[in-house]
């Protein structure tokens, strides 16, 4: 039947339905602050929304985006190539291209269709495209339709990235290396600064996702490979501004001239509606901000710190360092889920990560810091978590 | 180059290290449907084969590889 693929998943709603517990599609009834919220009722600190600068309620991106919605209307309805490029967006694209000191910018409706888009049309049959294994869905679902082979190195391992450039010979030419920043799940960074040098012994282009680093690292926040000195050694940047910059949209960004004919051949960029003016307007102005208050990167990392320290110290099994995502692995899928239910009854909302979405088959308690956290919310957050230890739902490193 | 007997040897070995319910191992024994192998598990062996014979195994031919014989053939074409 055509329908029987659904009903694992049917199986699982209706578990977690039973159980009281809606994780997936929790509903945001009010915004208080870029950290508090009315979900599903209840008043909660956000911690699992990726606001890591705090933009999203900043009053400035919320007066640009209403000029621009009294200025041009509500929506472009129609594609970039058609009538949906506005001025609006062109100048976004110049100011993303300024930005990382670059020519060549595009600007999407979504970061999944910049990296999905650019992952399916850069690489096509006959050439070779070598992926992070725990690279986003969006990269996966881009070059599953590019047409390319597909290879994939061990996550964050340059000496596999250097064994499989070496079987490839002369077609890494024709070879695109795809890597992130920050990775989504676990928050680790990508070790740049070797698969750059892998990249420039063996050769390829490197294509490098800053969706969950820009603004978050780097000396003006441009992301991983400025942190790491190796801007150079990258051929396109791909981003979204969805977190960092607090509204919706994703770019890419290259050195590369091509990259303007490249536009025209992107299915996901042609065949879309280009974004609502007043995004692009908020966009912009959340651009700015990021460049002129460069302390907004160093409050998200104090935070970041203290509440990967706080879970450290309760024995919680958390990554190898801090990151603006911390995530707390779990075997066990159904005290996982007992653990989401009790930090949102405890007034604290992160994000419950199941595969595909976890990279292994465990269950993730996904954390998302913001430097709009005050102190006090990181110490709730940390609280919360203690008393999960301490009620037993949560087993820590050395009771695992 | 190796031999299709060779290829088929070194399979069988890597698969049974995954092969937990003991099943029978034959070039025609799926490795999902009669073997069980999680997806994890089927990423594994492609890269004990991939490190065996120096070779690239492409994601996008494993929808034709079913059978430890699909996947024999399948490492007889990369490895030339």
């Amino acid at each position: 039947m055509l329908f029987d693929k659904f009903q694992e998943m049917a199986g699982f709603q209706a578990n977690l339905a039973d159980r009281e517990v809606k994780p997936f599609g929790a509903v945001t009834e009010q915004i208080l602050s870029a950290t508090t919220g009315i979900v599903e009722g209840k008043e909660v600190i956000l911690a699992g929304t990726n606001n890591y600068l705090g933009l999203s309620y900043d009053e400035r991106c919320i007066a640009a985006a209403e000029t621009a919605l009294r200025r041009w209307g509500t929506g472009t309805t129609g594609s970039r190539l058609a009538n949906g490029s506005f001025a609006e967006h062109e100048a976004l694209e110049r100011e993303i291209a300024d930005f990382y000191g670059l020519n060549h910018a595009i600007v999407f409706s979504t970061g999944f269709s910049a990296t999905m888009g650019m992952c399916a049309t850069l690489a096509g049959p006959g050439d070779t495209i070598l992926l992070d294994a725990d690279s986003h869905a969006s990269i996966y679902a881009g070059v599953n339709l590019s047409g390319a082979n597909i290879l994939r190195f061990k996550h964050n391992n340059p000496d596999d990235l250097a064994k499989r450039l070496r079987r490839l010979g002369d077609d890494t030419k024709r070879t695109l290396i795809i890597a992130e920043g920050i990775y989504s799940m676990y928050g680790d960074i990508a070790p740049l600064q070797e698969i750059a040098a892998v990249k420039r012994e063996y050769g390829g282009y490197l294509f490098l996702d800053e969706a969950h680093s820009m603004g978050c690292l780097g000396a003006s926040g441009r992301g991983a490979a400025q942190a790491a000195g190796v801007e150079d050694d990258i051929d396109f940047y791909a981003g979204t501004f969805s977190k960092s910059l607090g509204s919706i949209g994703g770019f890419c960004v290259s050195r590369h001239a091509e990259l303007e004919a490249i536009r025209f051949c992107i299915r996901a960029y042609i065949f879309t509606a280009s974004s609502s003016p007043s995004v692009i307007a908020s966009t912009r102005e959340a651009l700015r901000i990021i460049r002129a208050e460069p302390e907004r990167q160093d409050k998200l990392w104090s935070n970041a710190h203290r509440l990967y320290d706080g879970l450290k110290a309760l024995g919680l099994p958390v990554g190898p360092a801090a990151s603006p995502v911390i995530a707390v692995e779990m075997a066990d899928h159904s005290a996982t889920i007992d653990c989401w239910k009790a930090l949102f009854d405890g007034g604290v909302y992160v994000n419950l990560v199941v595969p595909p979405a976890s990279p292994s088959t465990n269950y993730l308690l996904r954390n998302s810091v913001s430097a709009a956290h005050t102190t006090e919310q990181i110490d709730t957050i940390i609280r919360a978590y203690a008393a999960l230890v301490d009620a037993g739902l949560a087993k820590t490193e050395q009771a695992a | 180059m190796t031999d299709y007997p060779d290829t088929l040897s070194f399979i069988y070995g890597a698969v049974e290290e995954a092969n937990k319910n003991g099943v029978a191992l034959e070039e025609s024994t799926a490795l999902v449907a009669d073997i069980g192998l999680s997806s994890l598990e089927v990423m594994e062996l492609i890269e004990k084969i991939e490190d065996h014979f120096d070779i690239s195994i492409p994601l996008n031919i494993l929808p034709d590889v079913n059978t430890i014989g699909d996947l024999a053939e399948k490492v007889q074409e990369l490895n030339p």
